[in-house]
């Protein structure tokens, strides 16, 4: 496997769009290939009625993915950053996350809103944020945050054809990764979480592109003779509380570890459940690496005193090791 | 040969019954919400009626429709049931959502009245989004919004109408100007006082018509989404009228005169029918007949629907997502 996630992102929307006519894109610039090129060539292959370029009207365009998505499509909607989110917040928390519920069951809204976050390269305030939490809150929706290509390319798949909306958040930081690995046999489940790596003394809980750097720490910490677990959780809503369940109740020691900012992000939920439905299990108290609470700043030298990144996790993991 | 396009004297007896079942069906509720009996915080169409039923007499069952968070009227003139859309706004479990939705939220899918919303504006694209998947399919189905003047002061207006133009959906908006945004006069929320003007700089066709006046509705509408059907492209029709009731069921409505209120009431959209009915021949007492069976129909509804059972508290979990395992995020502590 030689594709890098952009690439591979591209064939798995290329095959669910040859499998099923419903699939349909659009999204700004999405027919010239999108702002990074994950859809290009898909115009050519499949028309500008079913790869729709849209002016830059996110709260519009969310709506018309979920009409659509009400009418029998299976809108693929790219909203370019997820800092871009927020315009089409009123749609996706009050519209698409709901309709299901509000009428009791007569529509559905399977809907893949595929979005992009993430700090690298110096992006800013504006175009570096990792919004999740926010959605986590939201009954309703579906948050997917894929850690490696092989894993978007699955998850994807699964995502699309899943009846319920779903965000898909892409980290930019892994957007050109290749990954020497063969593709699964079989689609994952939305809502199962992976053991991204076997340990035994403590369990880092990890998503996206941050699990990449627990796995980092585990190669570093194993040289000490720390065993440590990686559990990647894939998708945040649903949460997968029996996987992280079985981790914890061997290791018994646990952080988690995302690049949002730590104050109210996904960790909070996923430590207050553990102490709630795992204390016993606990040795340590549950700790968390997240990003300080500062919006993400330009300059090279800020962006890397900012971000959490694996030396963050050595330390914490070391903090809590037995 | 008469022209199936022009409504005969029965077609037009037939508005008028469905003129007063929307006239009965919100007196019901506002009698019922007075009474504790209407949970949240209905809004009625009082006066708005011939706006629903003049456009919805050209739709058929696979045609969709949004509506805003004033909707019964065009639910019922869509032709949802009776009992269950009151059923729905009193929170039974035989309401057209089971109790999940209420008056801002009905949604009657098979019936292809795909919602009502309680935020202004935000049914907008997704009328946009059912006409873009009607087009992809080749259907030669519609799409139909309404929305009030206040829905113009959100962004998402404009950027709807800009979209459905460049993609030439069939879609038909149509606005009910009853000429205020909650409590606030047009002329104090914009600095544009027609919303069909809104239409010309993006080069969408429309008409602004007298919405009080049937006749003027059916013909307007008529027109309009014969031209969509063709793939004409999307319309704007605005409709002149006025919320004979307040904002919502309780508005005290300090922000209205009783003068202006007063002459209000002999611009009724019913009237106005009763008199071309009358004109056109039919007596008074056969139209009398008329409303009284409309009266009929909607208490009998209502005795129904107030004698269904309550949604189970059971099922309170039920559709949030498409399978119970998607729902187990949260384990709620018994």
């Amino acid at each position: 496997m030689s594709e890098t996630f952009i690439e591979i992102l591209r064939r798995a929307l290329d095959e669910e769009m040859g499998r099923d006519p419903a699939v349909h894109l659009l999204g700004e610039d999405v027919a010239a290939g999108g702002a990074f090129g994950v859809t290009n060539g898909l115009a050519q292959k499949y028309g500008t009625q079913r790869v729709r370029n849209t002016p830059i009207s996110e709260a519009a365009i969310t709506g018309i993915a979920t009409g659509a998505a009400l009418c029998g499509l299976r809108p693929v909607l790219e909203i370019m950053f997820i800092d871009f989110a927020t315009l089409a917040l009123d749609c996706l928390v009050n519209q698409s996350a709901k309709y299901r519920y509000m009428s009791g069951g007569q529509l559905a809204v399977p809907m893949v809103v595929r979005t992009q976050a993430g700090a690298a390269g110096g992006a800013a305030a504006q175009h570096s944020q990792s919004l999740e939490a926010w959605f986590i809150h939201v009954p309703g929706l579906v948050v997917v945050a894929p850690s490696s290509p092989l894993e978007a390319y699955g998850l994807l798949k699964s995502a699309v054809r899943l009846g319920d909306p779903v965000l898909f958040i892409e980290h930019k930081r892994l957007y050109t990764l290749k990954e020497e690995r063969a593709l699964d046999a079989e689609l994952p489940q939305i809502g199962k979480a992976r053991v991204a790596r076997v340990g035994t003394d403590v369990t880092v809980i990890a998503y996206s592109a941050m699990v990449r750097n627990a796995l980092e720490a585990a190669d570093e910490l194993s040289r000490s003779g720390l065993s440590v677990e990686v559990l990647d959780l894939r998708t945040l809503v649903p949460l997968d509380m029996a996987a992280i369940a079985a981790s914890v109740s061997k290791t018994h020691r646990v952080l988690i570890a995302h690049e949002a900012v730590q104050n109210g992000g996904v960790g909070a939920e996923i430590c207050a459940r553990i102490g709630s439905d795992l204390f016993d299990e606990l040795d340590a108290p549950v700790t968390r690496v997240g990003c300080p609470f500062a919006p993400i700043p330009f300059a090279p030298e800020l962006e890397q005193a900012l971000l959490p990144a694996t030396p963050n996790i050595v330390r914490a993991v070391r903090a809590l090791a037995p | 040969m008469t022209d199936p396009a022009v409504p005969t004297v029965a077609d037009w007896k037939r508005m008028y019954r469905s003129l007063w079942r929307i006239r009965y069906f919100e007196g019901q509720v506002q009698r019922l919400a007075a009474a504790g009996e209407v949970p949240g915080f209905p809004h009625l169409s009082t006066g708005q009626e011939a706006v629903a039923v003049g456009v919805c007499a050209h739709l058929t069952r696979e045609d969709t429709l949004f509506t805003s968070h004033r909707g019964h009227g065009h639910t019922l003139a869509k032709g949802s049931d009776v009992q269950a859309t009151f059923a729905e706004i009193i929170g039974r479990d035989s309401g057209l959502c089971r109790g999940r939705g209420g008056s801002m939220h009905l949604v009657d899918a098979a019936n292809g009245m795909l919602g009502a919303t309680g935020v202004v504006a935000g049914n907008l694209p997704l009328a946009a989004g059912a006409a873009w998947a009607a087009q992809s399919r080749g259907e030669t189905t519609i799409s139909v919004v309404f929305f009030g003047d206040g829905a113009t002061g959100a962004g998402v207006f404009h950027e709807t109408v800009n979209l459905a133009v460049l993609w030439k959906l069939p879609l038909l908006f149509v606005c009910e100007n009853n000429g205020y945004a909650e409590f606030t006069s047009r002329e104090e929320h914009s600095a544009v006082m027609r919303v069909s003007a809104f239409a010309a700089p993006y080069g969408m066709p429309a008409r602004t018509i007298d919405g009080n006046d049937l006749l003027a509705v059916h013909a307007a509408a008529g027109e309009a989404i014969a031209a969509l059907r063709h793939g004409s492209g999307p319309y704007l029709l605005e409709c002149m009228t006025y919320r004979m009731a307040g904002h919502y069921v309780g508005d005290a409505q300090h922000y209205r005169s009783k003068e202006e209120l007063a002459a209000v009431r002999e611009k009724c959209p019913i009237e106005r029918l009763k008199r071309h009915l009358i004109e056109c021949g039919a007596k008074d007492a056969e139209l009398d007949a008329i409303a009284e069976e409309a009266r009929r129909e909607v208490l009998q509804a209502v005795a129904q629907a107030r004698a269904a059972p309550r949604p189970d508290p059971a099922t309170v979990l039920d559709y949030v997502y498409s399978a119970p395992s998607l729902v187990a995020i949260s384990r709620v502590i018994p």
